[in-house]
């Protein structure tokens, strides 16, 4: 019953995972750079949450409605700057400013919010859960917060596929001055993608810190699974995403069975076998070049 | 400087300056005995400096030797193979569990730092077949990934100390004053050899292979390089070098711990020294890793400030100053001690052109056909 038990935690935390991930596969996907700062992002979320929340008097649940439009501006505004300037000058430039912007990011979050561990407390929400049998568990909170990836996914998709916005992203991605010369505007396309990526780390970012304990360096961590499920699930798909996700879940939840010691771990070689046997990942459309 | 590389006299590009004849030569304005003159000079000036300076200063510049042999590794990865790696730290992180295993089977651990090395750059081999699938973004990662798998390794290993980490045995029954000057003469054998490594490197047949990759990784392909060979190499070299760093370090402080030498701080650091001080040159990552310290030693009382503002410079430079301080000190002088590119002068000349050596195009003297190796713009 343990290792049932073990495989549906994996499941759920799957969901965070791929939370974590569409932002990181958007943008990947839109302007083919990866954002190094992303799982920094989701720890400012967490800590801006941690700041407004008592602010305005706003239950921290409900704090989302402020940080996820503050971040999607926020995005934006760094995608017209920043990334548009260091992505003008090559993808190898915004590949290093991402990551200085993640080493500043995170020591600033140390020096402002100093080294101690923070968690969003939404009190016995995150405690109920259903419980089939007696050595299963099943948290209310990782059931919603896995809902919730699974509709950001599908609005994701809807959104690229459905909307005149979506599509002109999809043909600046595929081919900029095709796109350029029928009157598209890359810079502020490239900015609502970013808008939206940001929007999505946000959302992971708080979901995290209501789930767990965050620190200033929590977020090279997230980052490093969110890559993973991005690269296990295949490379420029969304719904790969989410089963990478999964599959990385599971094999951390499966590994930390064996012994506690070994949950990062196992994700990790997990990864590594995907990237050996199969290098496009499980639905990938490409490879990861 | 002036040394001719090849015997590349080329014929004249038009006839009517039939006088005219081309010399391919290295890019510096500096005559060519002035780089191992002023070699000799540093490196018996620092050779001497134990003799005396006191045991805190000479501790101070093991730091700095550590740090700039990274950044040298670093820049033979970014600058000159075009591969971002965030994931040295693994390699740092070998080396010195490599000093701390084999001292405690007895090994001397300065003796046992070749040794460490060379395990950080065995290990290097195998993982390169798995990252080397990924490519830019993603291969970036993937060496993070790698390293933060190394680490999780030796975590879990209660053999080596765990997550707590061990000290490492054999260095104790030295006096103070011995300690500092093993250390320090140990620190520079290896980043004087780091430095000399790649400029080597760089002047041999590969660094040509690396320039010609960068500046059209097709063509260089079509005429026959074998760029998955040159970028293996260079990737095992950086990991023997940062396995000496990361081996220096576990000898200077006597102890190591997982999640202090395995560190993404470590590649952070290497990064930025890197890129403020200009990548894609050998001046570049010396610059960058004193002005590293400069502000280190100015800021240490005010916590991670010093590590915000040298990100943030290194952001700001790889933007707006791609080729980093020394490449704008560079550009105007032109007075590279390691020239690495090439420019093409006149032999002789029609009457009517100008007397001086002339670049043939003076705002990419260190580029052009013939290739400067540089970072992949």
């Amino acid at each position: 019953m343990a290792w049932v038990n073990a495989l549906l935690q994996g499941i759920l935390i799957g969901g965070f995972y791929a939370l974590f991930a569409c932002g990181l596969s958007l943008l990947f996907g839109v302007m083919g750079i990866i954002n190094l700062a992303h799982g920094d992002l989701a720890v400012i979320a967490a800590f801006i949450a941690l700041t407004i929340a008592p602010a305005t008097g706003l239950p921290i649940v409900w704090s989302f409605v402020l940080v996820v439009p503050i971040f999607a501006i926020g995005g934006y505004l760094l995608q017209r700057t920043l990334l548009q300037a260091s992505l003008d000058r090559s993808p190898f430039t915004t590949l290093l400013v991402t990551f200085g912007l993640s080493v500043v990011i995170e020591n600033v979050v140390l020096e402002v919010f100093t080294s101690n561990g923070q968690s969003l407390n939404i009190g016995s929400l995150i405690a109920n859960s259903f419980n089939p049998s007696t050595a299963i568990s099943i948290s209310y909170f990782s059931l919603v917060v896995l809902a919730i990836a699974v509709v950001v996914l599908a609005c994701l998709q809807l959104f690229l596929s459905k909307t005149m916005t979506g599509r002109l992203i999809r043909a600046v991605a595929d081919d900029r001055e095709a796109a350029q010369l029928s009157g598209a505007n890359y810079r502020h396309l490239f900015a609502i993608a970013a808008a939206i990526a940001f929007a999505t780390v946000a959302l992971a970012g708080m979901a995290y810190g209501m789930y767990t304990e965050f620190s200033f360096s929590s977020g090279s961590a997230n980052l490093l699974f969110a890559f993973e499920a991005v690269v296990i699930g295949g490379i420029g798909s969304l719904w790969g995403t989410l089963v990478g996700g999964v599959v990385l879940g599971i094999a951390q939840q499966v590994g930390a069975q064996i012994n506690p010691a070994y949950q990062i771990l196992a994700g990790h070689l997990v990864f590594l076998a995907v990237l050996a046997i199969r290098p496009r990942g499980l639905f990938g459309v490409r490879a990861a070049t | 400087m002036s040394t001719t590389v090849t015997d590349a006299t080329v014929p004249p590009l038009a006839p009517t300056t039939a006088s005219s004849t081309l010399r391919v030569v290295r890019a510096s304005r500096l005559p060519n005995w002035l780089t191992p003159i002023l070699a000799a000079a540093g490196l018996g000036l620092l050779a001497f400096l134990p003799a005396f300076a006191p045991q805190s200063e000479t501790a101070l510049f093991v730091n700095v030797f550590v740090l700039l042999t990274m950044a040298l590794m670093w820049n033979l990865l970014a600058g000159y193979a075009g591969m971002v790696s965030i994931g040295q730290q693994a390699f740092v992180g070998l080396g010195a569990y490599g000093v701390l295993i084999f001292a405690k089977s007895g090994m001397e651990p300065v003796a046992s730092l070749p040794l460490a090395a060379i395990a950080a750059a065995i290990i290097a081999l195998p993982v390169s077949l798995l990252v080397f699938r990924l490519r830019g973004g993603y291969f970036a990662i993937a060496t993070w990934v790698v390293a933060d798998l190394a680490m999780q390794v030796i975590d879990s290993i209660s053999a080596v100390g765990g997550g707590t980490g061990e000290n490492v045995p054999g260095l104790s029954s030295l006096s103070p004053a011995a300690f500092g000057r093993v250390t320090y003469f140990a620190a520079l054998a290896v980043v004087a050899l780091a430095l000399a490594a790649s400029y080597g490197l760089l002047r041999s047949r590969l660094g040509l292979v690396l320039a010609a990759v960068r500046d059209d990784e097709v063509g260089a392909r079509s005429a026959g390089a074998r760029v998955m060979r040159a970028r293996r190499i260079v990737f095992v070299v950086a990991a023997l070098g940062c396995g000496a760093a990361g081996a220096l370090l576990a000898v200077s402080q006597l102890q190591v711990q997982p999640a202090s030498v395995f560190n993404v701080q470590w590649s952070a650091e290497m990064i930025f020294a890197t890129l403020i001080g200009g990548i894609g040159t050998l001046e570049g990552p010396i610059l960058g890793t004193v002005i590293f310290f400069v502000l280190q030693q100015n800021l240490a009382n005010d916590g991670a400030w010093y590590l915000i503002i040298f990100g943030s410079l290194a952001v700001l430079i790889a933007i707006w100053a791609p080729k980093g301080i020394f490449g704008l000190i560079d550009r105007r002088f032109a007075i590279s001690l390691f020239p690495l590119g090439h420019r093409v002068e006149h032999l002789s000349r029609p009457a009517s052109a100008p007397p001086a050596p002339v670049a043939a195009n003076p705002t990419s003297s260190r580029g052009g056909a013939v290739g400067a190796a540089g970072p992949p713009a």
